[in-house]
């Protein structure tokens, strides 16, 4: 029956119930710094686990064969026979001898013109990827068939230096996780001292309104629909600070050219996940302030 | 029934005496106990009791007035009844039903059928003389498009036509308690609770404000005035009076308490 204009009209007159302007004060503000921090936290863990992700994906089924030998020509015959072995294993997907013009280019910086020289002598290198699955088992079989032809061949999987880094980044990424959590939890209690302050400071009114028999759930409704919007506002423009400090970083990871850096790069679903943060911040404020109204309200006659 | 309120209020308003026999017979049928006390003690705190065996019946439809010196508890007693205050002690039935043990989410609803005038007003200071007035519509959720009508009557009559959009605080003491009484009054409540209603405006207006709450009685709404202004207890023919001395509901004459009206015993 009622009209849209009418229907809003009465929402209006509802909000005027309250006075004009911020009901709970600063809290605008301490929401979009808290946004803010979230974002970037969420954003740091996100980006961590996703490069630790990626480093393992790429490093977990790949391992490196070395035929340490001196003598050129036993080296050569020894890492023809393994290259065999390796291809002839079960769980090896490919194997490939790096190219010893490759390897020299490699440590160039390290030990100058002698290594390519041929007087250093420099080992034989075969890449070898595994196929996908428990990576640490095919590696240890292969360890006994490598070992089963000759000393001097050694099998070491990739994943097993980076392992440390790997372990330090997705540490880094639970510690993310948890600020994400502290922050929330720190959120609501802002918002349930604003509402309580909100609250107080409408004492008077809330009375009035009782006496003319407003419902408990009509009155936390005017209050939590006001710190709402201002949630809202304070997380968007905490979302749109933390965004944009988000790419730049992204954008000078980018410029350093590192592989590894480079994988720390937000993808597409976890800029969907970070956007879901103000939602969740506007949710839990209307909720924490509801929550804490309806409390207040409940101790009045 | 509401909109015909409302539609004669302008003009000589609520006094026609049109169709009050047929309402007259409605409140005589009505006649049955609204308001019961029984044995009420009110304490604040670990003071000695504000109030104490405070006794008394009101008839539906009744004319009420509430006397006796400042501080004897008549504001007091009016809290008890219009809900903003449980007893220390005793029974008090609202429409039959025992409020006292009433749970908490029971309240809004028998709040919304009693109408207060409080004696400090109590006018929300951010809205204007209007929207204060529309309050107990909207909080009772009617729709907006349907507030207006009666609000302006309401201002109009209150001779406040022009001052709608003021905000209390520049309103004078007088001009504030007619908001008061046009908000209490505009949700055509069963029960009228007014609390020195006149106590900040001159004699012609507390005439007129009288005649209101007389239309309002009319009407069927049970109505209790508490006011020391006996001239103004004087005014209202066929009005009961009941005196409170130091907390205690006095009956020096025995005339004054119910049933209201000789004609109306139950
Ligand atoms: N909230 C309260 N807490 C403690 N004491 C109170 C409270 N309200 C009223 N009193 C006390 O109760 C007594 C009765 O007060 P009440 O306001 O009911 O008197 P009253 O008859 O309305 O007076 P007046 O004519 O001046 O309005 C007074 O002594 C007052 O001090
Ligand atoms: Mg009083």
């Amino acid at each position: 029956m009622a009209s849209r204009t009418d229907r809003r009209a009465a929402a209006a007159a509802r909000h005027r119930l309250l006075p004009g302007g911020r009901v709970a004060g600063p809290m605008l503000w301490i929401i979009a710094i808290m946004m803010f921090l979230t974002v970037l936290a969420a954003a740091a863990g996100l980006g961590l686990g996703a490069a630790v992700r990626s480093m393992s994906a790429d490093l977990a089924g790949r391992a490196s064969v070395q035929v340490v030998e001196a003598n050129p020509q036993l080296r050569d015959q020894l890492a023809a026979r393994a290259l065999t072995a390796l291809r002839g294993a079960d769980g090896v997907q490919a194997a490939a001898p790096v190219d010893p013009a490759l390897l020299a280019d490699q440590v160039r910086p390290w030990l100058g013109e002698e290594a390519t020289s041929g007087d250093l002598p420099l080992p034989a290198l075969i890449d070898v990827t595994l196929t996908p699955g428990d990576a640490d088992a095919k590696v240890a079989r292969l360890r006994r068939l490598l070992g089963g032809l000759s000393p001097a061949l050694r099998i070491e999987p990739h994943a097993a230096f980076l392992l440390p880094l790997a372990g330090l980044l997705s540490a880094l990424g639970w510690l993310a996780a948890g600020v994400v959590l502290l922050m929330a939890l720190a959120t609501g209690a802002v918002v349930v001292l604003a509402a309580r302050g909100a609250h107080d400071s409408h004492r008077g009114t809330i009375e009035v309104l009782h006496l003319m028999g407003a419902t408990d759930v009509q009155i936390a409704r005017l209050f939590q629909r006001r710190i709402g919007l201002d949630a809202m506002l304070g997380s968007a423009l905490g979302f749109a600070f933390a965004a944009f400090v988000i790419l730049l970083i992204g954008l000078r990871l980018g410029a350093t050219g590192s592989e590894l850096l480079g994988a720390v790069r937000l993808p597409p679903a976890s800029w969907a996940v970070l956007g879901l943060l103000p939602v969740a911040g506007v949710l839990l404020a209307t909720l924490a302030a509801r929550w804490t109204v309806l409390r207040a309200l409940g101790r009045a006659l | 029934m509401r909109a015909g309120l409302y539609g004669c209020l302008p003009t000589v308003p609520w006094l026609s005496l049109r169709g009050s026999r047929e309402r007259a017979s409605a409140i005589f049928q009505d006649m049955s106990a609204i308001v019961q006390f029984e044995n009420v003690g009110l304490r604040y705190g670990l003071d000695s009791e504000t109030l104490s065996d405070v006794s008394f019946t009101l008839a539906g439809g009744g004319f009420y007035f509430l006397t006796g010196a400042s501080g004897a508890g008549k504001t007091s007693l009016l809290k008890l009844l219009y809900l903003a205050q449980r007893p220390s002690r005793g029974v008090i039935r609202l429409f039959g039903e025992d409020v006292v043990t009433l749970p908490r989410k029971r309240l809004p609803g028998f709040r919304r059928r009693i109408g207060v005038v409080f004696q400090d007003f109590r006018l929300v200071p951010h809205l204007s003389a209007y929207d204060n007035i529309a309050l107990p519509l909207r909080v009772a959720g009617m729709e907006e498009g349907e507030v207006d009508a009666p609000v302006t009557e309401m201002l109009g009559w209150v001779g406040l036509g022009d001052r709608g959009q003021a905000r209390p605080a520049t309103l004078s003491g007088g001009e504030q308690q007619r908001v008061a009484i046009a908000r209490a009054v505009i949700g055509r409540p069963e029960i009228l609770v007014a609390d020195e209603p006149t106590g900040n405006v001159d004699a012609d207006m507390a005439r007129r404000l009288m005649t209101l709450f007389e239309a309002l009685n009319r009407l069927g709404t049970t109505i209790v005035v508490a006011t020391h202004d006996l001239p103004l207890i004087a005014q209202v023919s066929g009005a009961q009076m009941m005196r409170l001395d130091k907390g205690r509901l006095a009956d020096p004459t025995g005339s004054l308490r119910y049933p209201p009206r000789p004609q109306g015993g139950e």
